[in-house]
């Protein structure tokens, strides 16, 4: 018996009236773990009942608790007839598994019933009670700790990336035609939740395995996804990072966490990269395609029909100064080192890590994104305990992202994600991620200290360009792509645009801000079933990547930027058309070269006239101009300035006037180029180019103040202030009408966008200046005529006055020990002009124009002189107003109220006449207005009002909440609902019934996060919302699935009452924190 | 093509002051739209009508889910389904109780009953707020009532502590729960020009002092009804009125004191022993529940329209009910001092209170 569980069932209140006679409940629980069931004795006649019972204990295998979940169903007694079932409540009791996270749940809980929704809450508390286990094939893996988020948690340090963990479970679906046939709909979608609870907690226990097989201890970006095949079965399937992490102690400084986004950079360089044969020739962007992926029909023995894939290793590069010169100065050792990086990847079978930004040093390059995917016909599945075929299939697609990785050079694939679109049994899998080169350092096992012995092989690279340099050969590169030296070190070569799925490095050199920017596109496909079916769709995909990507390229230039991070391409499938939506926050690399303008070039005269042409080339002109200013990109000029400036770091010397040397060759060459690199010329040679211009040019840009994106971190933007809001918004758009173009759709489709993301702008007008980060938008065709588009981000504020003080300002405020370990200059440098640069900072960050070398150098300073000026660059922030602060204030009228009203009723059970001069001084002190003479009486209430105040749980799906620290991860949320109606009218109908649906989901978190002890969600995510209707029977049905990190945050500016926080945090009662 | 589900859902409930107004107001979400757009909300961010409409749709959804926590204010600070700052919810419930004077003044005095209530289409006709507004308010009128009235204790406390208002608001539905229990009449023309305020004060005077709560607070029962006993005893000051010699000695008192203070002293002289007759009949009659009721219409047929037909002053009136009630006390044989005070007290406030166009 490994574990004992513990749970006692406190009390209930606000439960819904089960006897029509009485207007009262007779209700009691009933407590399940596993098979074994616990009653309370029957609390009669109340709504507000208080069992205080027993503690039940079960006595379970480990491998048990880490599946099961523990259910509480709440029930109404009746005499004469069945008892009626109020709700339930599933708790996932993972999170006490590890030491570190919490140690008890106890709190309220919504009661929730899958037609009713919410009737109630109810108050438990369990604990659980682990033995050792030391039995070495043990089935269980409890203690390794699990994280959404995709990064380095903020209060861990890695000290070893093992790589990438994946793991799938199938089962039955207990109901797969409900929207038919609802006979118990509720028996069904019950069972259906708790089989995916079971299932979830399964699958994480066996990726724990894997990971404890790898000698990890922890997944980080977890990411479990559901497949609703219908009647082939459930797939439940995540993948992850399997890292060894260690805690770092909390109370110590602020500048020990290991932030993700180091201001330091990768302190090696990628002389030598590796040259692979580019054997495929992807697709490029603006070329007429020379697209020649493997579309091969295989109709393989296990009935898939079509397999199709395509690999868009998007143009991004870089270069190294010249290949060989780079090598001489590297020497044999380094060599050697990378030499044993990459066999230590490559005995891996998928070197695949779905984080997006990274601890410093740990990516060298990026070579762009790798994509893949494949198209099935989904058959049942007959055995569940060998899920092989859906194995297979992504089996199948990782090996292609793996070799499109190494035709891009790259021994890694990072940013890494899966996702599936299902639409009767046509499956298409997709798999995407960006192709990069490693630092070795991070791989090899036994060296765990960053920063010391590698050290003197280290070439400074240059920190905020480094990871922009090509990674492949120039002279045989996988792809057409225009390469460059880099605009900041002169030295390597770099692409003309960077395409990547990861968030943008902190140390990475931008110009101005970045913003959201989207290719969406619709295409009509004839109905069709089976493999005709399927190959139909796999036909219509490389034409609809292609296009996603012409663009996000025209949109990019639009811009006037020259990079995409964070790019996402989800191609959803529906009976009669597919829909495909790129998102990516596009940024400005000041190590990259401008983007030239877009020609415009008429083909045929005869259509249209040459006024027409340059009418249409004024506009792009125009609008090029006004998204410059809009986002603020004034690249520093390097022409002359680059050569003077100097640089006080007398070991760099050398080296940086050889360096300007060659650049200043190089500048002569790059005027020459210009304008052949300037020829972006799009065609109009038919209608459809026409609308395909203007479709470019409806994107409106966000209205004064708003600032969006779709990564982690906002390019330009770093200093934000408190204020934060969390939303998920759903929009369904029904197609009228039945003969609809292609060029139809599409704008029917981009309105739709459009203005959902002008509806968030004007929703969240108060919080201006505000940025939308981490836009996630999810298409899906749920019926023929139907577009559903739901969308979660975060809108948080900042100081626009601060806006100006850019990159280098963000990690100081994170700043890391080991970052500034690994500074090359001389610390004693910085401290003596540290003083004299507080009060300058902000100044040298800001002009633009100043070199690129010397900018980077300047950072650097900023970053040491930040960090002893760091009470000053704090206190803008102290001062911004903050919700979260107020509700801590608890001072307002409504608590001190409840708090007096609560301390009379205690008095007035002694004496009378104590009560009477408690409620006087009380009543004085409420109003100001005078008691009338004789009036002073007591307070006697017949009625109790339960006397605690809700905690307050911000979510967020970032990694961080601005102006906090999280001193602890509690645990992963992970929870799926279900919920069902058959009276849609009555319920305001389908938007009145989704909207308390994602309300209810959203208190049903918080009440989890609020029990474990915390104060806050982190990397939250909506990973389903599957809604379904039948208006004409009046019924809906719709599953969420959301995921997301429980932490205890607390404000950057209280850090010594860290301790004491986490122990309020423990008993529930952190509405005191001085969190968030 | 059409929009077939549109929601958007904060963290953090997201509510619109101005909105809220709207949906309270009862405004339909076009009207409210237009209404919004003709404040200029549009130019702000760049909004368009589908924008507004939707924005407009997503509150009114939020509040119609939120209005069934309206209505015990107390679970709005514990539920866990809308996560609300606390100065908001504060806001919520304040807007949510708060009325319109012209409505209240309506139904005030009115049971709070069904037939009150298909009454609203008429009163909403007639006060020109809308009967979504009307049902709301007169909703919460009735949901108050019927929380207090099972409960002991003060009143204005009960309901400040239960429906979590300020003491404004708190004070303001006692008196309206006050005069919902004691049925007062508050509709004849002559009343017309009193405003709600001027009955609430009354109510509050009413129910500092003449209620059982207001002699003994620790005794067990509603602040709402009149003090039976002090009610009984009012019967005591007809002497003033019965006794020829103490109505003449008042009088004789009263004149010696006003006299070169005012200008209309001949009309009070001429009027005070009408004006004694009325007040002190007034007071004789309170054990009649009917007579309660009329309470307020006595006061202006018998006091306030004779000395407006004379023209006084409210400072004459002041001066002259301050002198009458002060000289009762020099009167030897008079013994019920105690009672004409309490008696007076209230009296004298009242038609301060009243005493205005």
């Amino acid at each position: 018996m490994p574990g004992k569980l513990k749970a006692k069932i406190v009390a209930g209140r606000h439960l819904p009236v089960m006897d029509r006679a009485s207007d009262l409940t007779d209700a009691f629980v009933e407590v399940k773990f596993g098979n074994t069931t616990f009653k309370t004795d029957v609390c009669p006649k109340s709504l507000n009942p208080q069992w205080n019972s027993e503690w039940f204990k079960f006595e379970v295998d480990d491998e048990d608790l880490q599946d099961e979940p523990l259910q509480i169903t709440v029930l109404d007694h009746d005499t004469y007839s069945a008892n009626d079932a109020i709700g339930k409540v599933y708790i996932d009791i993972d999170p006490l598994l590890y030491s570190e996270a919490a140690s008890v749940i106890s709190g309220w809980f919504p009661i929730y019933d899958t037609i009713h929704g919410i009737r109630g809450e109810i108050n438990v508390i369990v604990k659980v009670e682990l033995f050792n286990d030391l039995n070495r094939f043990r089935q269980s893996s409890c203690g390794v700790k699990f994280f959404c988020t995709t990064c380095i948690p903020q209060c861990y340090r890695a000290t070893l990336v093992h790589g990438f963990v994946e793991e799938l479970v199938v089962n039955e679906d207990p109901e797969y035609q409900w929207i038919d046939r609802i006979r118990t709909p509720r028996a069904s979608n019950e069972a259906r939740q708790r089989l995916i609870s079971l299932m979830s907690g399964e699958l994480q226990r066996k990726i724990g395995l894997k990971v404890l097989e790898m000698g990890g201890n922890a997944v980080v970006g977890y990411l479990q996804c559901f497949d609703l095949e219908g009647e082939s079965g459930l797939v439940v399937r995540a993948i992850g990072t399997a890292c060894t992490l260690d805690k770092l102690s909390s109370g110590s400084a602020p500048n020990t966490n290991t932030h993700m986004h180091p201001n330091t950079a990768p302190a090696s360089n990628a002389c030598n990269s590796p040259s692979k044969d580019g054997k495929e020739s992807p697709l490029a962007h603006g070329c007429r395609s020379t697209h020649n992926s493997p579309v091969h029909s295989v109709c393989s023995s296990q009935r898939l029909s079509q397999n199709f894939s395509v690999s868009v290793p998007t143009l991004i590069f870089t270069g190294m100064g010249s290949g060989g010169s780079a090598g001489k100065e590297a020497g044999p050792l380094r060599t050697l080192l990378r030499q044993q990086t990459q066999t230590a990847l490559e005995q891996r079978e998928f070197p695949f890590f779905t984080l997006t930004s990274f601890p410093p040093g740990f990516l060298l390059h990026v070579g762009g994104v790798v994509s893949a995917r494949s198209v099935k016909l989904l058959d049942r599945i007959h055995n569940p305990d060998e899920p092989e075929t859906r194995d297979a299939w992504w089996e199948e697609i990782r090996q292609e992202i793996k070799s499109h990785a190494r035709a891009l050079g790259c021994h890694a694939v990072v940013g890494y994600s899966e996702s599936t679109s299902i639409c009767e049994e046509v499956c298409i899998l997709s798999a995407s991620g960006t192709a990069a080169i490693l630092n070795p350092r991070y791989m090899r096992e036994g060296c765990l200290d960053i920063g010391c012995t590698d050290h003197r092989f280290e070439e400074p690279s240059p920190p905020n360009c480094g990871f922009c340099h090509i990674p492949y050969d120039e002279l045989n590169m996988p792809f057409p792509a225009q390469l460059t030296y880099c605009y900041h070190c002169r030295r390597q070569k770099v692409p003309d645009v960077l395409f990547t799925t990861i968030d943008l490095p902190s140390e990475a050199a931008v110009a101005g801000k970045g913003c959201l920017i989207q290719a969406r596109l619709c295409r009509l496909k004839k109905k069709a079933q089976g493999e005709a079916n399927a190959t139909a769709i796999s036909n219509l995909l490389p034409f609809m990547e292609y296009e996603l990507h012409t663009q996000l390229m025209n949109k990019l230039k639009l811009r006037s930027m020259n990079a995409l991070f964070g790019l996402h391409i989800q191609i959803s499938v529906g009976e009669n058309m597919l829909l495909g939506l790129a998102s990516a926050t596009g940024v400005y690399l000041t190590a990259l070269p401008a983007p030239g303008g877009i020609q415009i070039a008429g083909k045929t005269p005869g259509d249209l006239s040459s006024e027409h042409i340059s009418s249409i080339q004024k506009r792009i002109n125009d609008t090029i101009a006004v998204n410059k200013e809009l986002y603020q990109i004034n690249p520093p000029e390097l022409a002359e300035e680059g050569v003077g400036s100097p640089i006080p770091e007398p070991r760099h010397r050398s080296r940086l006037f050889r360096s300007h040397s060659e650049s200043s060759d190089e500048l002569s060459e790059l005027d020459l180029s210009h304008g052949k690199k300037d020829a972006f010329v799009l065609e109009i040679d038919d209608t459809d180019a026409v609308e395909d211009i203007h479709s470019l040019l409806i994107d409106a840009p966000p209205p004064t103040g708003f600032y969006s994106c779709n990564t982690e971190n906002m390019p330009g933007i770093s200093n934000w202030t408190s204020g934060v809001q969390m939303f998920t918004s759903v929009r369904v758009l029904r197609l009228s009408n039945a003969n609809l173009t292609n060029q139809g759709l599409n704008k029917i489709f981009t309105d739709l966008c459009e203005n959902l993301l002008k509806s968030f702008y004007f929703k969240l007008r108060s919080m201006i200046p505000c940025c939308l980060c981490h836009l996630n938008f999810t298409v899906a065709v749920p019926e023929e005529e139907l577009i559903q588009v739901t969308v979660t981000a975060v809108a948080m504020t900042y100081d626009k006055e601060q806006t100006q003080e850019k990159t280098a300002e963000k990690p100081v405020n994170k700043g890391s020990l080991e970052a500034e370990e690994q500074l090359q200059f001389p610390l004693e440098l910085c401290a003596d002009s540290s003083s004299s640069n507080i009060q300058t900072a902000s100044k040298i960050s800001v002009s633009l124009f100043t070199p690129a070398a010397k900018l980077c150098q300047n950072q650097l300073l900023i970053a040491r002189s930040a960090g002893v000026g760091e009470s000053t660059n704090m206190s803008p922030r102290a001062a911004s107003v903050d919700y979260g602060s107020f509700a801590d204030r608890c001072s307002t009228w409504l608590e001190l109220l409840r708090l007096k009203a609560h301390t009379i009723r205690r008095g007035s059970v002694k004496t009378s006449r104590r009560t009477q001069s408690l409620a006087h001084s009380v009543s004085s002190l409420e109003r100001c207005s005078p008691l009338q003479e004789g009036r002073s009486r007591s307070l006697r209430s017949s009625r109790s009002f339960g006397g605690s105040s809700v905690t307050v749980v911000k979510m967020t799906p970032l990694s961080f909440l601005p102006g906090t620290r999280i001193i602890k991860y509690l645990g992963i949320i992970n929870m799926f609902f279900i919920r069902e109606t058959t009276s849609l009218r009555e319920e305001g109908g389908v938007s009145g019934f989704l909207h308390s649906f994602i309300a209810e989901v959203f208190a049903m978190v918080r009440a989890h996060v609020a029990a474990l002890g915390g104060n806050a969600v982190v990397s939250y995510s909506m990973k389903e919302c599957v809604f379904m209707e039948n208006p004409n029977k009046n019924q809906a049905q719709c599953l969420i699935n959301v995921s997301g990190d429980a932490v205890i945050c607390i404000s950057e500016t209280d850090q010594e009452s860290s301790a004491s926080t986490a122990n309020t945090g423990q008993t529930g009662g952190s509405e005191t924190d001085g969190a968030t | 093509m059409s929009v077939e589900l549109d929601v958007f859902v904060g963290n953090t409930t997201i509510m619109d002051e101005e909105v809220y107004q709207l949906w309270l107001d009862g405004y339909t979400v076009n009207d409210a739209v237009k209404v919004r757009m003709e404040g200029g909300v549009m130019d702000e961010c760049e909004a368009s009508k589908d924008v507004l409409l939707s924005d407009t749709m997503d509150q009114y959804r939020t509040f119609q889910m939120c209005e069934r926590l309206l209505h015990s204010p107390a679970k709005l600070a514990n539920q866990l389904l809308f996560q609300i700052p606390p100065h908001r919810q504060i806001m919520l419930i304040e807007r949510y109780y708060a009325f319109d004077d012209t409505f209240v003044r309506e139904v005030l005095g009115k049971k709070l009953s069904k037939g009150t209530k298909k009454d609203l289409d008429d009163i909403s006709t007639k006060t020109s707020v809308t009967l979504k507004s009307c049902r709301r308010q007169f909703d919460n009128f009735k949901r108050v009532f019927k929380v207090v009235e099972e409960l002991k204790g003060p009143l204005v406390e009960n309901i400040r502590q239960h429906f979590l208002l300020s003491d404004k608001l708190a004070r303001d539905y006692a008196a309206i729960v006050f005069f919902a229990n004691n049925r007062f009449e508050t509709g004849k023309r002559k009343l017309q020009y009193l405003s709600f305020q001027d009955f609430a004060f009354c109510a509050g005077q009413l129910i500092s002092n003449w209620t059982v709560g207001a002699v003994d607070n620790m005794v067990e029962d509603m602040d709402v009804d009149l003090d039976k006993e002090f009610l009984q005893e009012l019967k005591e000051l007809k002497i003033l009125i019965t006794d020829k010699d103490l109505l003449d000695q008042h009088k004789s008192l009263v004149c010696t004191a006003l006299r070169g203070k005012t200008k209309v002293f001949i009309e009070m002289e001429g009027s005070f022993k009408n004006l004694s007759r009325g007040l002190i009949n007034i007071a004789a009659k309170l054990t009649n529940t009917k007579d309660v009721r009329d309470f307020f219409i006595d006061l202006v047929e018998k006091f306030i329209e004779p000395c407006r037909s004379d023209r006084w002053s409210a400072a004459d009136m002041k001066l002259y009910l301050t002198h009458y009630t002060n000289s009762a006390h020099i009167l030897d044989t008079f013994k019920h001092q105690v009672v004409w005070d309490r008696y007076m007290g209230v009296v004298k406030s009242c038609i301060f209170k009243m005493y205005h166009d």
